[in-house]
């Protein structure tokens, strides 16, 4: 299925993108950032699962657990720093 | 009506934003507010390295509006208010500019004073907001904080942003 990909603030930078179309079967986030981590580069050392990235579908937080479905929008993201 | 929530460049007038959160509305015996504002570091600590020269706020577009909605709903099944205002500045900001202004109104005092707390520890947890400071030493992100996240558990809210 085709999803979209967002990157905001530190992530964003690092890997040079702000958003991508990506077609995948991960049926839920954590697989999604496993997925992402495995082709290595920027992907891997942003999204490595010892950092704190933080993660939303469809624009509300999410966690590793939260499902996937057809053109969803998963966002990555470092903690929030706003206030 | 006066939008719940409002996510801006330009800067905010407290005082506008007070008299029209009221709105002449009789009920009100009691406004609370919270203004944050750009600290310059440097100024706290005397060590020149921690010199913020200025600020830029990124935010995500859509998913902010949506969290800070939620919030103040959240707020009205905890907390005995008329109505609340958020006002957020992203972009480009220097030292001692508001960011962010949170006001609700309210019969008596306690209920506003909580429900302003609540807003506010809630939004710097859950509302995606990111802050780079130029410094010294280049631009850095900034990081976020773990008393922030004890903040929100004091009202029953677990979450592990930092």
């Amino acid at each position: 299925m085709k999803i979209q990909v967002r990157y905001f603030a530190s992530l964003r930078e690092t890997i040079g993108l702000a958003a991508e179309d990506v077609d995948t079967a991960c049926e839920d986030v954590a697989s999604l950032r496993l997925e992402l981590i495995a082709r290595g580069g920027a992907h891997a050392e942003c999204l490595a699962i010892e950092r704190p990235v933080r993660v939303a579908v469809n624009q509300v937080m999410a966690h590793d657990a939260t499902p996937l479905s057809a053109h969803c929008e998963v966002a990555f993201f470092p903690p929030v720093t706003g206030g | 009506m006066l939008p719940r929530v409002a996510i801006q460049t330009e800067d905010f007038d407290v005082s506008q934003e007070l008299t029209a959160l009221r709105a002449h509305d009789l009920r009100v015996g009691a406004v609370c507010s919270f203004v944050g504002t750009v600290r310059d570091t440097r100024a706290l600590t005397g060590v020149a390295q921690d010199e913020v020269q200025a600020m830029e706020l990124e935010h995500y577009p859509g998913m902010t509006e949506k969290s800070i909605e939620a919030m103040i709903d959240e707020a009205h099944k905890r907390f005995d208010f008329y109505a609340a205002r958020v006002v957020h500045r992203v972009g480009s900001l220097l030292p001692a500019d508001q960011i962010v202004f949170v006001a609700v109104t309210s019969a008596h005092r306690g209920e506003s004073f909580k429900a302003c707390e609540f807003l506010m520890d809630y939004l710097k947890t859950q509302a995606p907001f990111w802050k780079k400071e130029q410094t010294p030493q280049g631009a850095q992100w900034v990081d976020a904080r773990v008393a922030d996240d004890a903040a929100l558990a004091r009202w029953g809210i677990d979450f592990n942003n930092a």
